[in-house]
């Protein structure tokens, strides 16, 4: 996964969104195709209704702060979001999508760099983002070799699966 | 090295690591509550799993739904209960008991310079101790109850130098509320926290317990305090057999060190939406309320509860507003009894819940109807965090809230006693 190219559309999100507005905590103990309908309704109401399979998100400062409710990033994963971009991640989001498997990427000058609905080409490892809509190639840090081993085993379970701990 | 270092370089049996490594780590204790245990347990079931690696170091708590809100809630419950029974895990507590930060130092679960992970993201909290507590996830938390092991980056860290002597009617509270302010909800995002400084020396274990918990506001990973003789002497009255002194070397580096001076420091609330919107409470004065809440991991303990009934002792609450105590735990309850604390409360027109999370997270008991406001003593203020996403929440000391239920609206308690009666 960390190895692909993602190509899709680019979400252009706020600052500071949170764990309560990705994943409320009304619905805290529901199943995920309920949960995912109640994605960011709060601040962004259209967001589960309208997001497609390859969308990826591009967000200011402080993406996923709150909680440590891993449901925040696989509410994301479920509605067919393959990547995160923000200008800084919070440190908890950020290993929880690493642990369900979404690429989650920090990138200063990411969310100045798009608007709504522009074209989006990510390529995890390397740390290259492309606005196609625009041309504008952007650099983010690339994901460190831990990370990218457990996107590529698709997630931590998957990969402690295949360590055949169990 | 400092003291996040010391602990990871300890947890991944290193003689030295630096910031910005990724190391293997054992982890020492791993926390679950309500919430996630019954999901992280099926899950190690789904993997294969039978067993968590160390049932002794293990500890689940019953605190977010309590008491059961649902049906839904009390089944989550009773699969809860018999997971632990199952995997026979030593230490549970059950509905009831408390918080689980406050569960873990009061029933002296937590020790200076251990790695500690929960599923929560307030696990910081145990950072007051000298321990290294930090959130995961659900399936990070699958990972570390097989392997007892789980990757970690050494985080850089910020240093505060706390210099000064806190005002009256000025808390700790107001000191890491006024850190969010001042460095953003970002201001430590993946780093790690740590307090130090001549002031520090003169913080209770309470207070700093309130600061580590709210360093995650800050998007720290830790929030640490060194061990010294406040620790040791809180550790030996919870069960535990005291503790050395553990502290940062003498030429540990940091990314940053800031001086921080007490001494002028005002009342500090946090405006909705977000903690790091900070402002002396003088400031905002006079904003109408309908709910007063004093508790949570923030600051429920019974320090806390004491300073609200301080303010509140012999006077009622305003009309029109309602003001929930939520004890951190049923030692707190108990303690609150013993001393006469719970009667001034209750005299002063507080309904007191069950210990437990209660209103904090939104989930039950005490939620805000559109274009209601509500004065915590919580961390959290985010949009629809209490019930209604058009309702306001503002966060502040116990001493501000309790002044602020009598009056009504947001008060300053150093004020109450002013000639004009505000
Ligand atoms: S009191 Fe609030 S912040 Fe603390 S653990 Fe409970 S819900 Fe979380």
């Amino acid at each position: 996964m960390a190895d692909d190219i993602l190509k899709g559309r680019a979400w252009r999100l706020d600052h500071d969104i949170s764990t309560d507005v990705l994943s409320p905590g009304a619905y805290a103990v529901d199943p995920v195709e309920v949960r995912k309908l109640h994605v960011l309704e709060s601040v962004v109401p259209e967001f589960a209704s309208e997001v497609r399979p390859g969308d990826m998100i591009v967000a200011g400062r402080n993406f996923g702060c709150g909680s440590s409710r891993e449901t925040a990033a696989e509410n994301l994963r479920a509605l067919g979001v393959t990547c995160i971009v923000a200008e800084s991640l919070s440190r908890l989001f950020m290993r929880n999508a690493i642990a369900v498997g979404l690429p989650a990427l920090v990138c200063r000058d990411a969310h100045a760099a798009f608007t709504q609905g522009d074209e989006i080409q990510v390529h995890p490892g390397e740390g290259r983002i492309i606005n196609v809509s625009s041309g504008l190639e952007l650099e983010a840090d690339p994901l460190p070799e831990e990370m990218c081993r457990i996107l590529a085993a698709g997630g931590i379970l998957a990969m402690l699966k295949g360590q055949g701990v169990a | 090295m400092n003291l996040a270092e010391r602990i990871l370089a300890r947890a991944a049996g290193r003689d030295q690591v630096a910031a910005g490594e990724f190391v293997m780590a054992e982890v020492d204790l791993a926390l679950l509550h309500d919430i996630f245990a019954a999901q992280v347990f099926d899950l190690l079931r789904e993997v294969g799993v039978d067993r968590v690696s160390d049932p002794d170091r293990t500890v689940v708590v019953i605190d977010h739904l309590v008491p059961a809100p649902s049906t839904a809630a009390a089944e989550l419950h009773q699969k809860i209960r018999e997971h632990v029974a199952r995997l026979g895990i030593g230490a549970f507590y059950d509905a009831g008991r408390g918080i689980c930060h406050q569960l873990l130092p009061e029933q002296g679960h937590i020790r200076p310079g251990e790695l500690v992970v929960g599923t929560d993201s307030h696990t910081t909290t145990y950072g007051a101790l000298g321990a290294g507590g930090t959130g995961i996830g659900t399936s990070d938390m699958v990972y570390a109850l097989a392997t007892g092991r789980l990757w970690f980056r050494v985080p850089e860290t910020i240093r505060f130098e706390m210099t000064g002597q806190l005002m009256s009617g000025v808390s700790w509270k107001d000191v890491i509320l006024h850190l969010a302010g001042r460095f953003g909800s970002d201001g430590a995002q993946y780093r790690a926290m740590e307090f130090a400084g001549p002031a520090v020396a003169g913080a209770d274990m309470s207070s700093r317990l309130t600061v580590s918990n709210m360093a995650l506001e800050m998007g720290a990973k830790f929030g640490l305090f060194a061990a010294d003789e406040v620790t040791d002497a809180y550790l030996r009255d919870h069960g535990g057999a005291g503790t050395e002194p553990f502290q940062p070397d003498p030429d540990a580096t940091y990314e940053a060190v800031h001086e921080i001076a007490l001494s002028d420091l005002e009342p500090q609330v946090a405006l909705p939406h977000e903690v790091d919107r900070v402002s002396p409470v003088v400031e905002v004065e006079g904003i109408t309320i309908n709910q007063a809440f004093i508790g949570s991991c923030t600051n429920g303990r019974i320090e806390d509860l004491r300073a609200a009934a301080e303010v509140l002792a012999g006077k009622h609450i305003a009309d029109g507003v309602r003001l929930l105590v939520a004890p951190a735990s049923q030692a707190v309850l108990g303690e609150a009894l013993e001393t006469g604390v719970a009667a001034s409360l209750v005299e002063a027109g507080a309904s007191i819940l069950a210990p437990g999370c209660g209103p904090c997270f939104g989930g039950h008991g005490g939620l805000l109807a559109p274009g209601e406001r509500c004065i915590g003593t919580h961390n959290r203020n985010f949009i629809g965090r209490m019930g209604s996403a058009q309702a306001e929440i503002y966060l502040a000391s116990p001493a501000t809230v309790a002044a602020s239920a009598l009056t009504g609206h947001i008060t300053d308690p150093r004020h109450l006693e002013a000639p004009d009666g505000r």
